[in-house]
Formats: structure tokens, C-alpha cells, sequence
């Protein structure tokens, strides 16, 4: 924001408050309400309005107070932000970001704890990408800023309160080529040898402990973050699989038509000689997200996603 | 007003004091060519001499014909789908001719008489409808963007774009050519919408420099009115605080004067107005629907009656205030324009199917780029010409009409 005054901020409560998450915390103070705008309670008027900011030369970044509070602004993202730049052919670029807190486990109500990233991974002209770590986080979403596209941000609720080392001061690299292609990189960040595990988001910290526990058994694997649902970074999942030989996807977001679907049904076609057994999904069930009192059952947890790797290694 | 200096997050609210009576037609010429007095808006219009009423009568009968032009060639399979404008022209001329160059028009999918005004070549309004792209005409050429077909989204646009006005300080600052105000044209239907509503709010606690002008033409496709509303649609401004006018939308005089008043009160800083023209669309919804269906010829008699450019033709011969030469010669500009425009539709065509994969996104993305070249492999797996380009030859035959 102190970089470009054309950045400005937009959302319920994001002002004096901070966000309900308070991940805007003190920006109202510097930078006063024209940058950082208290919306009316109003999704779809938040989405729509900074369409017409983007027309207008802005970029706004639009928060979104909950994951389940999206779809007022569904059609706006679906039908407007994500078609003006085809249909205006190339005249009419949105460089719009909206930040979504999503995903379970914090014990929360009814609507606040979706995980609706699909939805958009299905949408052609829509970026959608999810952090993993602070300082991923922290790059990511200026570089998601940067992108002259509009950008879906999806932040994983339930590792907000995650803690590590962020070189603020470190330059982020802004370039057009890695905003357009290096911000959607997966990137391996444990590597292993028997078993490939792909997630994204609030899933990678699974994975890791999940590779961690393998271990302990003796099973090398390797965990890939994806970073980006759309687009997907197939190719170095790819590579992974083909030192593997087998894959475990896993996401929080219900497994039917659900992101790892794409991932399995690429790696289908580009590994078919290389796969030791068929690639295996782990996620949420066909349902709406349950009650708080079941959701460590509904979520991929370190127990389910061993048992998929167990799966896989019985071929 | 200068919004940097804003420190308020919220705004004090406006007041609607500045609301004239929402249950009012304002009117400056009578049906049958009289100009008439009005304590407020008459001096909006007074500058209006028998040039500038010689030009809005060209501008309407130009409209008139386009359309009429567009109409027939739908007809004739060469578009897919057309909404007419018959009835409509003295509403979007009058409107569009208040309009300074630096005002930004976000059209709704009706507008070709404000397409006009604003100096597009209304032919270009064909390449949507005839399928070959989605938008048509760069929106920053006239400030007149995109026509927008999911009904009242643009509304929101509108506003968030007012809501930038504000912030590049364009609002207030008292210079004739800096100041800008947006205007958004919207039907009756569409005040219905969530996003008008939202759109409407944000604009009133914002206070930005936006017009909102609906077009009640009264059927929202089959759906009259009644079905939308209790009240004239006027009131739902003043229900979020925004001054608020409803006007004869066949008299071109008033719907210039009342327009040009709130744009005047938009870039000056006072903030959004809600227009009611209460306007008759004489022709079906679009070239799909069929009005005998649903709605009478006595009803569409009585409109008829109600003409928007044969008030303005009586008023202009009355007294001599336009010959017949004048007469002939714009009869004689609207049919060039009427074969230019069959020519211009006729001559369309496709460009290369690979172009559908262009501007999917502003930066290069690798899913695209897959899919393109995937698609370009295919394509030159064969050695003959292929169905696809016989699919994307010009358009002649009649498609499957499709609804908006």
C-alpha cells in the first residue's frame, strides 16, 4: 500500500477493528478510510464496487469475512470480474484480489468453516491460490496484488495463529513473469522417495507431520504444496510422481469434484507407466461441513492420510 | 468534495430535501408539441434553442431507424438476437445529450440512443449480437463501456467507478472540464435486483458522483411493472437516501433537464440521484419474445399517442422553427444510416477460432497456453479445411433464439 497509492483495501470491519481476524490491523490508522473502506454489509456490493474501481484505475483488495459469506458475491465474481477481460478483449484488465479466511478446525458455526476454492478453480479467469506458511503468506499476497488478474486469496483460518520468520525487509520479486507464473509454482517442501502427498493451504502442515510420523515406520515421502489450485502446477507434481510412483492428494474441501479429482485425472494421463497404484484422495465427505463436534473426523487428518499412504504402498 | 481530506469513515448522511416529488412526471413538452413551464427543471433546458431541439429530434430519429435497421436484419438471420429501443429514444437522447465528454456511461443492453449521443459508431453494437465478440468497442474511446447483460451488475461498476472519480479528486473541484459523474442506465426490471439495491447504498453512504437512470419501459419482459413495485419506482431512491426524480421519459426536453441536474449536483459533489423515465418500450423485449402474449394493443395504442419524436417533429413545425427541408434531410441521414448499418453487418466476420483463447486472462497462464496449443495441433491435424471453419464462417443462417 505505502508502494502504490492505487491499492486500497475493502471489506466489513476491516477499519477501526482490524478485520474479525484482525489481519488489518493499524491500516485504517495510516492510511485513514479512503484506502481502507468499512464496506456496507454488502458482498456482492463489495465485489461489484471494486470492479468498478479496477475500471477505474484502482486495485482493490476486497476481504471477505468468511468463507460461507462468499456466495452474495458469487455471481459479481463468476459472471463480471472473472469475464471482463475476455469479453472486452484485453481492454479492461481487473486486477482485483480477494482475500477469503477458509477451512475448518477452529471449532466455529455453521458457514465459517467452507472450503470453496473449487468453485473458482472452475471459473476461467480466475486465479486461485492459497498460502501454506507465513512467509509464503507474506510473499504471495503482494504478488497476488501485482497480478493484473483477479485473484482469489484464500487464507487458511485455522494457521493464522502460526508463527515463523518473516523477512519483511527481504525484496519480493514482482516481475510480471513471477506474478504470472512463478506465484503459481508448487514447491516441494519436504522431499522423500516413496510416496508423493499433495496438498495446499491449511493441509500442507498435515502432510509434513504425516511424513514426519512415516518416517518413524521406516516410508520416505515426499510433500508437495501446491500453492496454486488454479492454475495447477502438474508438472512438478509430475516429476515427483514419476521418483514415486504414487500419490496421495489431500484437501479439506469436500473430495468430489474437488481439486485433487483434477490433480489425479492429470496425473492419470501424464504418469500412467510410471504409477505404482492408482492416485488416492483425501479430503472432506459429500456434505455440508458438519457441526464443530465432528470435524476433526471430516477433516483430512494426520490419521486418515496415513492410511492412504498405507493404501497405496499395499499395490 | 475532496475526499482526501475525508477523515469521517462514515459520512454525515444526505438529506432528500433535494428529492422533487417522486409521484410527479416532470414535463417541458406536452404530447402534442407544446413546451410547458416547470418551477424547477425549466432552466435546465432554457439554453435549449431550435438548434439544439433540431439536433435531439436527429439524434432520436437517427436511433429510430437504426434500430429499426437492426431489427429487420435479426429478422433476417444475420443477428442472433436484438433488444429494440422503438419508444425509448427521447429517455436515452435525452439523457445522453446532457452528458459532459468527461462523464463515464455504463449502458445496461438497450442503450443505442446514448451509444449515439456519445459519438460511437452504433454499428459496432451489432458485432455482439451477431456472435462475433463479446464486447465490441473499447468503453475508454467514449466513455461508454460494455453492454452488460446480467441485469442491474453494472450497476455496481457504476458506482465503484464513481467511488475512483472521488478518489483521482475529480468531484468538487469547481473546473467545468475536470469534474465527472458517472451514469448508469438501468430497466425497471433491475430494481429488483440485489446488486441496484447494493449498488444504491453504497452510493448514498459513499455520496458518489453517481446518475442512476432507470429506463421504466414498463415490462420486464412479460412482467409489467406492478410486478416489481407498489410505488413508483422513484421512491426506492429516496428509501436509501438518494434524491430522487421521476420524468415523462417520452418528452426528450425533460429527460435532458432533470439529467442534467443531477449530473450537475454529481461532479459538484453532491453526490448520487435516482432518475425514474417513465418511457413505453413499443417493441418486444428482444427479437425472442413476443408482447401480443402479454400485453394489449390498446395499451400499446395509447402509448403510440405518447410518441416521443412526434412531439418534438410538432413542436419544431409549429411556428417554423424547422422546414421541410430540414425534415428530408435527416430522413435522408437515417437511411444511409440504415444501409451502411446492413452493409457494416453483413460485411462481419469471424476472426480465427484460436482467437477464443485470447484475453482468458491479462498475464500469461499456463493452462491457456496448454489448451491453445493443444487446440492449434488438433487443427492442423487436418489437411482439408475443417467443420470448425465452416462453423466460424459468416453468419447467415437463423440461430436458436435465446431469451436475455
Amino acid at each position: 500500500m505505502r508502494r502504490d497509492p492505487k491499492v486500497l483495501l475493502m471489506g466489513e470491519d476491516i477499519g477501526p477493528l482490524g478485520g474479525v481476524f484482525r489481519v488489518t490491523d493499524g491500516l485504517h490508522r495510516e492510511f485513514g478510510p479512503q484506502r481502507v473502506v468499512d464496506t456496507p454489509l454488502a458482498e456482492s456490493g463489495i465485489i461489484g464496487t471494486a470492479v468498478g474501481l479496477a475500471m477505474a484505475g484502482y486495485r482493490p483488495v476486497c476481504e471477505i469475512q468468511f468463507d460461507g459469506f462468499i456466495f452474495p458475491g458469487f455471481d459479481q465474481i463468476t459472471t463480471q470480474l472473472a469475464k471482463l477481460t475476455y469479453r472486452s478483449g484485453g481492454r479492461v484488465p481487473m486486477p482485483v484480489v480477494i482475500r477469503v479466511p477458509y477451512g475448518g478446525g477452529i471449532g466455529a458455526i455453521e458457514h465459517h468453516s467452507e472450503s470453496p476454492e473449487a468453485l473458482f478453480a472452475h471459473t476461467a479467469g480466475l486465479r486461485v491460490i492459497s498460502p501454506a506458511a507465513p512467509a509464503d503468506a507474506f510473499t504471495m499476497i503482494q504478488q497476488a496484488i501485482a497480478s493484473p488478474d483477479p485473484v482469489l486469496f484464500f487464507e487458511p483460518k485455522a494457521r493464522y495463529w502460526d508463527k515463523a520468520e518473516v523477512d519483511v525487509e527481504a525484496p519480493v520479486d514482482l516481475s510480471e513473469e513471477a506474478v504470472s507464473t512463478g506465484l503459481h509454482a508448487a514447491r516441494v517442501v519436504r522431499p522423500g522417495t516413496d510416496v508423493t502427498l499433495a496438498g495446499y493451504g491449511p493441509t500442507v502442515k498435515t502432510l509434513l507431520a504425516a511424513a514426519d510420523a512415516a518416517e518413524q515406520e521406516g516410508h520416505s515421502l515426499e510433500v508437495i504444496d501446491l500453492r496454486s489450485i488454479s492454475p495447477l502446477d502438474v508438472a512438478t507434481v509430475a516429476a515427483s510422481v514419476r521418483r514415486t510412483g504414487r500419490l496421495v492428494v489431500a484437501h479439506e474441501a469436500p473430495v468430489f469434484f474437488g481439486a485433487g479429482a483434477e490433480l489425479a485425472a492429470r496425473i492419470g494421463e501424464q504418469c500412467f507407466y510410471d504409477l505404482e497404484a492408482p492416485v488416492l484422495r483425501v479430503g472432506g465427505f459429500h456434505m455440508p461441513y458438519p457441526a464443530s463436534v465432528h470435524e476433526e473426523e471430516y477433516l483430512p487428518g494426520l490419521d486418515r492420510v496415513l492410511d492412504a499412504v498405507d493404501r497405496s504402498l499395499a499395490h | 468534495m475532496d475526499v482526501s481530506s475525508t477523515t469521517d469513515t462514515h459520512p454525515t448522511p444526505v438529506t432528500t430535501s433535494t428529492s422533487a416529488d417522486p409521484d410527479t412526471l416532470v414535463q417541458l413538452l406536452d404530447p402534442q408539441g407544446r413546451r410547458l413551464d416547470h418551477p424547477r427543471y425549466a432552466g435546465w433546458a432554457a439554453h435549449l434553442d431550435d438548434d439544439a431541439v433540431r439536433g435531439l429530434y436527429r439524434d432520436m430519429v437517427l436511433t429510430r431507424r437504426f434500430d429499426a435497421e437492426a431489427t429487420s436484419l435479426q429478422r433476417q438471420g444475420e443477428l442472433g438476437l436484438w433488444p429494440p429501443s422503438l419508444g425509448q429514444e427521447a429517455a436515452q437522447v435525452g439523457s445522453g445529450r446532457a452528458l459532459a465528454a468527461q462523464d463515464f456511461v455504463f449502458p445496461s443492453y438497450r442503450e443505442h440512443g446514448v451509444a449515439l449521443t456519445r459519438g460511437l459508431d452504433v454499428r459496432a453494437l451489432l458485432r455482439v449480437f451477431r456472435g462475433i465478440e463479446h464486447g465490441g468497442w473499447d468503453p475508454k474511446a467514449h466513455n461508454f463501456h460494455l453492454y452488460s447483460f446480467v441485469i442491474g451488475s453494472h450497476a455496481l461498476h457504476a458506482t465503484g467507478y464513481a467511488m475512483g472519480v472521488q478518489r483521482d479528486g475529480d468531484v468538487g473541484t469547481g473546473e467545468p472540464d475536470r469534474d465527472r459523474a458517472v451514469v448508469v442506465y438501468v430497466g425497471d426490471g433491475a430494481t429488483s435486483q440485489g446488486d441496484v439495491h447494493e449498488a444504491m447504498v453504497f452510493a448514498a453512504v459513499t455520496n458518489a458522483p453517481v446518475v442512476f437512470v432507470c429506463q421504466n419501459n414498463q415490462w420486464a419482459i412479460s412482467v409489467p411493472t406492478a410486478g416489481q413495485a407498489r410505488v413508483p419506482l422513484s421512491r426506492r431512491g429516496d428509501g436509501v437516501g438518494i434524491p430522487s426524480v421521476r420524468v415523462d421519459g417520452n418528452d426528450v426536453l425533460a429527460t435532458y433537464a432533470v439529467t442534467a441536474e443531477a449530473l450537475d449536483r454529481a461532479r459538484s459533489g453532491g453526490g448520487p440521484t435516482f432518475i425514474e423515465a417513465y418511457t413505453y418500450r413499443m417493441g418486444a423485449h428482444t427479437t425472442s419474445d413476443d408482447p401480443t402474449r402479454y400485453r394489449t394493443r390498446e395499451e400499446e395504442e395509447s402509448w403510440r399517442q405518447r410518441d416521443p419524436i412526434d412531439r418534438v417533429r410538432a413542436y419544431l413545425g409549429r411556428a417554423g422553427r424547422a422546414d421541410a427541408e430540414f425534415f428530408a434531410a435527416v430522413e435522408a441521414e437515417a437511411e444511409e444510416l440504415g444501409r451502411s448499418t446492413r452493409e457494416y453487418c453483413r460485411a462481419l466476420t469471424a476472426s480465427p477460432a484460436t482467437a477464443m483463447f485470447e484475453s482468458v486472462y491479462a498475464a500469461r497462464h499456463p493452462l491457456v497456453e496448454e489448451e491453445r496449443a493443444a487446440f492449434e495441433a488438433y487443427q492442423a491435424s487436418f489437411a482439408e479445411p475443417t467443420r470448425d471453419d465452416e462453423l466460424h464462417a459468416p453468419v447467415s443462417d437463423a440461430r436458436a433464439a435465446v431469451a436475455l
